[in-house]
């Protein structure tokens, strides 16, 4: 069941422009990042040749690179989770999903996925153009595969979250804006930190980036992977309970 | 005959905060039925067929579907429920294929007998033309269409369709009568609906509901007497003496319409039988004898009335 509901997302997804153009866009601005990352390394790269333990090409390309495409997915996520639930409540098609033989939690994952299966395929078309300096260069690939492995557990992440406040509304741009506007949140809550002033553990440990940011270093933690399973089930259980609650006498 | 009971609700309510939409309801469906839901706007219908279907939980009170209870086996209840919601719950985006594929899908029709039950529903439905286009393209008549082929879709022995002939055309409604009794054969229907002759010309069981009770349930036959009043309009061609008429077996009161009209309210046994034959020997030219017969309207409205005039004391 939950994979019918996904396929059935997924589907519906490029059925409308909005994914198609989202997939075009993230491509044409990280295209050219990757470009102008690359331009800055052929700057530097007789430099660097010659010293000790100098930055290779994937921590001056690919790092910022992959490091940027969080930023600009934290913005995109939204546009594509927004409709999820909401469009379904809207049109009254959670009836549907309601009346039929399969559970809230099913209809959460199945949508969750479906959403999921999106993101892959934006990340396997992120994931080309680093790959494709292998046809030039060596690639640090532990350094390569840890990052990407962070961009898919921050999508996760971002995706579970707008997942969440699409169950909160009949609106998508709402939904969108709400999403936005939390992982914004979560994005900068450890800021404080720069600005000299003590920040709390909690804080650091809940902010998106921090463990983004060593894992795109290459330093595979579990406690990070932790972090983002964590995230995505707290507001995955989060939206059933949202479901649920619509059923139920209040 | 012992009749299979497919639903079996029981003190059903339902609370939106402080407000009681359905006050005690409990009710059975047996196979074969085709249940009449009637009530005024707001009176509770559409919130006893979403507690019926489980997209919304009574705040009090059991429904078995087929012996399953609802609420500790949703899965298996569901599979033997059709619903079709007040507002057809359709992708707009998807052909009308897509989409009955997925419904199918979902309502747990094993892969292999998806094709068949969709063929199946769509022929039913006449939506064989229309069956590679956009639902969102499709008038307000093929997408009610369309919704209830997906609530027979998965072959279910309770169908509950949430005014079903709402938006389509007299030929529609006719053809989509015919195809509610027809399922009615083999099924159990629960039908809501506004529009009263729907309901005597395609249930055999009548529910009206108010202010969320049931004030009145009963088969179509008994439905039937209480439409018999106790009253016939007569008019003569040379009117009697009202008192003449007056003395005639079973007559209790009689009124004077004017133009030789008259009518005779009677308890017990019908009086026609005497009054022709008094109206022959009497030479009073007899013209019309006509039963009055109450309308479901008047059955309808006088309960629903009186249950505010109760309120209002």
């Amino acid at each position: 069941m939950i994979h019918i509901i996904a396929a059935r997302e997924l589907k519906t997804l490029f059925l409308s422009p909005l994914a198609w153009s989202i997939l075009g866009v993230v491509q044409l601005l990280l295209a050219y990042l990757f470009l102008s990352q690359i331009d800055l390394f052929m700057t530097y790269a007789p430099q660097l040749a010659g010293r000790p333990n100098a930055p290779g090409v994937t921590d001056i390309v690919i790092t910022p690179l992959l490091g940027n495409t969080g930023v600009i997915l934290l913005l995109i996520a939204p546009l594509i989770t927004m409709r999820a639930l909401s469009e379904e409540s809207r049109s009254r098609t959670l009836n549907l999903l309601m009346s039929s033989p399969v559970s809230m939690t099913e209809i959460v994952l199945g949508k969750y996925l479906g959403l999921l299966g999106f993101f892959l395929i934006l990340l396997a078309m992120i994931g080309l153009m680093p790959l494709s300096l292998m046809t030039g260069t060596e690639l640090d690939a532990g350094k390569l595969a840890s990052g990407l492995l962070g961009l898919a557990l921050l999508l996760a992440a971002f995706t579970a979250a707008g997942l969440f406040m699409s169950s909160l509304t009949d609106q998508p741009t709402v939904a969108a804006v709400s999403s936005f506007g939390l992982l914004l949140l979560l994005w900068i809550i450890d800021w404080a930190g720069n600005s000299g002033a003590e920040v709390s553990e909690l804080f650091r440990y809940l902010s998106l980036v921090r463990h983004y940011e060593s894992l795109l270093k290459g330093l595979f933690d579990s406690s990070d992977v932790v972090y983002y399973l964590l995230f995505i089930l707290t507001f995955l259980a989060l939206t059933v309970q949202r479901l649920d609650a619509r059923r139920m006498p209040h | 005959m012992d009749r299979e009971i497919l639903i079996h609700a029981e003190h059903l309510q339902r609370d939106y905060g402080p407000i009681r939409a359905v006050h005690d309801v409990s009710f059975e469906l047996a196979k074969g039925d085709v249940l009449g839901f009637l009530g005024p706007n707001g009176a509770g219908k559409s919130t006893t067929m979403q507690m019926l279907t489980g997209t919304l939980a009574p705040s009090a009170g059991t429904i078995r579907v087929r012996g399953v209870d609802l609420l500790d086996h949703p899965r298996r209840a569901k599979r033997e429920l059709g619903y079709l919601p007040e507002q057809p719950p359709l992708y707009r985006e998807l052909t009308v294929d897509e989409y009955l594929r997925y419904c199918a899908r979902l309502r747990g029709v094993p892969g292999r007998e998806v094709t068949a039950a969709v063929d199946r529903a769509r022929a039913r439905c006449g939506l064989n033309e229309v069956r590679r286009r956009l639902i969102a393209n499709l008038s307000k008549g093929y997408q009610q269409r369309v919704g209830i082929a997906q609530a027979i879709l998965h072959n279910p022995a309770v169908v509950i369709l949430d005014e079903p002939t709402v938006g389509l055309d007299p030929i529609q409604i006719r053809e989509i009568r015919g195809l509610i009794r027809e399922l009615g054969e083999a099924h159990g229907i629960i039908l809501s609906t506004h529009i009263l002759p729907e309901v005597q010309g395609t249930c055999n069981r009548v529910q009206i509901i108010h202010r969320g009770r049931l004030v009145f349930s009963d088969s179509m036959q008994g439905l039937e007497s209480h439409l018999q009043a106790q009253a016939c309009i007569v008019a003569f061609r040379r009117p009697p003496e009202p008192a003449a008429l007056e003395r005639l077996p079973g007559v209790e009161a009689v009124s004077d319409l004017g133009e030789g009209r008259y009518r005779l309210r009677y308890g017990g046994d019908n009086p026609a039988e005497a009054l022709a034959e008094a109206a022959v020997n009497g030479g009073w030219g007899l013209r019309e004898l006509i039963p009055e017969r109450r309308t479901l309207e008047q059955i309808f409205v006088e309960l629903t009335s009186r249950d505010a005039a109760e309120e209002a004391a």
